[in-house]
């Protein structure tokens, strides 16, 4: 514990400004995958224990993309696509079958996976740590902000990524296949017998979790090293981030990612030990006021 | 009722004395070191049966009294110098009142979210002992050994002394909890698994027989994490980590998850799972993946579960 840190940092501006830019853009990068995750609770009712997974094969797709094309954007949306394509195959296999188990069959089936992926992570990028690198058109010096960095990357990166936000709230309150999923989550029995394929909707939607988790992955790879294993804190901070920000809404999933993407910063300056300790506590916290969710509904 | 209590007994008396007869067959260090950790995994595994496959309470968080077991015993024998039977039953006492009062404030919730708040309190155990450097040793561990001083003649520095003792553990444990499931309580347990509503209506204090179940769990999973404390002779933050519960799920559903000895049998292959394929192949997790994919798709009641339902079935099918 180093409280006198926190404050010492906490009075000068420059050290605020990096560490919030840090924090947001680990928030935004969090808020990605435990979109993906929160939508596919609140649509399937499944808890998908394998989605850091699907963050960790859109960072090497990424990575495998990048370095064959040189070229960053077809890194970003073929990594992305790939793992959206990976997350349907892997619902219309395997998770559909363990639908209408308890919820230990799933969790077995995701931790299956999970050991597996890690495993074939390994066998084909090596079990040493990668770096991507910074693609060329973001080297360039930093935007300094009162003596605080914010480097441009972290600006394309908050910028995307609030995109996606707005894009899938358009598209989960505005379209016909919104209401759609919408209709699916609170009655799929219903829902199938006015005519639409639920099990294409359920694939669908574990294929757009996929899609997010891998774009997560894929933005992560020039700021983060990659190795097999990186998926599960990422699972983790996206539990609780589901939980705080309630079960199946996307900005309650913003408002927790961004809260969790700050205490991570901040709390590697203050309370280094304790940072996971806070966010437990957060999570303690509101499942015994309101499990729900700050903005779940409830039920 | 009374002949079955007296056939317990005498099948507890003979399971012990074939644990006691083992090492003759098994000479070597190898064994006795594997049976002392399966008494630790079983007990502990076998406990989580008792919320998970009996009273419906899915934890995500059991580990929590694995890592309070090992750290509590091994801080009072480190720190405050007791006996081991003193420490053993206060050890039994903290994690009693630690479960009454997590337990109090999970059962309120239901399905997923009583799972994740049992996984938060775990987790929020493990950052306390990664956190508390002076007491705990942080993420090294604790340092110095835990001290085993003999008590009535048992010198658990002993390798076969702490065998037998082990073997005892777990024999007394399994035969408590096979009494438990068979009382008139194991039985309110299922039936609030099997439909709480009903059995309020039938005037069963729901949330207390939870509650109770809650709490006989934590203490049984608390006496799991003593006995890895006694044999490595320390106590680790991985103790309280999820991983641990994680196995103990494994352990369950591998054994059959509807059958009291399942967790016991599935605690044998996961052990023995961990020991062969480490030795056969570097890569460990993806046979692991593959053999877990076979018994959630395929073998759903695990495999001493599938034994006794196709034995059932031939009986069956002779009549």
């Amino acid at each position: 514990m180093d409280p006198q840190a926190l404050l010492t940092c906490l009075s000068t501006a420059s050290c605020v400004i990096t560490q919030t830019t840090g924090g947001l853009i680990s928030g935004m990068l969090l808020f990605l995958v435990a979109a993906g995750l929160s939508l596919i609770f609140g649509t399937l009712k499944v808890v998908n224990f394998m989605h850091g997974s699907l963050y960790m094969l859109g960072a090497y797709f990424a990575y495998t993309l990048y370095t064959a094309t040189g070229n960053f954007t077809i890194a970003v949306v073929g990594a992305a696509l790939g793992v959206g394509l990976f997350g349907l195959v892997f619902e219309r296999l395997f998770m559909s079958r363990v639908y209408n188990t308890d919820v230990l069959m799933q969790l077995l089936v995701c931790y299956g996976f999970i050991l597996i992926l890690d495993d074939a992570v390994k066998i084909i990028w090596g079990a040493e740590f990668l770096s991507m690198g910074m693609p060329a058109a973001f080297q360039r010096p930093p935007i300094m902000i009162a003596g605080g960095i914010l480097p441009v990357y972290y600006l394309f990166l908050i910028g995307v990524t609030l995109g996606v936000a707005l894009l899938l709230g358009l598209l989960l309150t505005r379209t016909r296949a919104g209401k759609i999923v919408r209709a699916a989550a609170v009655n799929p029995t219903m829902t199938s017998a006015l005519g639409i394929n639920t099990a294409l909707v359920f694939g669908g939607v574990f294929a757009l979790g996929g899609l997010l988790a891998g774009l997560s992955g894929a933005l992560a790879a020039p700021v983060r090293s990659m190795v097999a294993g990186m998926g599960f804190s990422i699972l983790i901070e996206s539990f609780i981030v589901t939980v705080i920000g309630g079960m199946g809404s996307i900005g309650g999933a913003l408002v927790g990612a961004l809260l969790i993407g700050l205490v991570r910063s901040f709390g590697t300056i203050g309370f280094p030990l304790f940072t996971e300790g806070v966010m437990f506590l957060f999570m303690t916290l509101v499942l015994i006021t309101k499990p729900s969710g700050l903005f779940g509904k409830e039920h | 009722m009374r002949s079955t209590v007296w056939l317990d007994i005498v099948i507890a008396a003979a399971a012990m004395a074939v644990l006691l007869l083992l090492p003759l067959v098994f000479p070597g260090k190898a064994f006795s070191d594997f049976m002392i950790r399966l008494s630790a995994f079983a007990i502990f595994a076998t406990s989580l049966n008792l919320l998970v496959g009996y009273t419906g309470l899915v934890s995500f968080g059991h580990g929590l009294f694995y890592g309070l077991g090992a750290y509590s015993f091994a801080l009072m024998m480190q720190k405050l110098g007791t006996s081991i039977p003193v420490a053993f039953i206060a050890t039994v006492g903290v994690s009693a009142a630690v479960a009454t009062v997590v337990g109090a404030i999970c059962i309120r919730l239901k399905e997923i979210y009583f799972s994740f708040l049992t996984l938060a309190f775990q987790m929020l155990l493990h950052s306390v002992i990664i956190a508390w450097t002076p007491l705990t040793g942080g993420d090294q561990g604790l340092t110095g050994g835990v001290p085993r001083p003999p008590f009535l003649g048992i010198r658990l520095d002993d390798p076969q002394h702490l065998y037998i003792f082990c073997s005892a553990v777990l024999v007394v444990s399994l035969y408590i909890m096979w009494h438990l499931v068979r009382s008139p309580f194991g039985y309110t347990m299922r039936m609030i698994r099997d439909n709480p509503r009903r059995a309020e209506f039938l005037g069963v204090r729901v949330w207390r027989v939870r509650l109770l179940a809650f709490v006989v769990a934590g203490v049984f999973g608390s006496i799991g994490g003593l006995l890895m404390s006694l044999f490595v002779s320390s106590a680790y933050p991985d103790f309280a980590y999820w991983t641990v519960s994680g196995e103990a799920v494994f352990m369950i559903l591998m054994g059959g998850i509807s059958v009291f000895f399942g967790p016991l049998v599935g605690a044998v292959m996961l052990l023995l799972l961990n020991d062969v394929v480490t030795r056969v192949t570097e890569h460990y997790s993806l046979m692991l993946g593959i053999i877990i994919l076979c018994f959630a798709l395929g073998l759903r009641k695990g495999l001493l579960g599938f034994v006794l339902w196709a034995w059932e079935r031939r009986r069956a099918g002779a009549q």
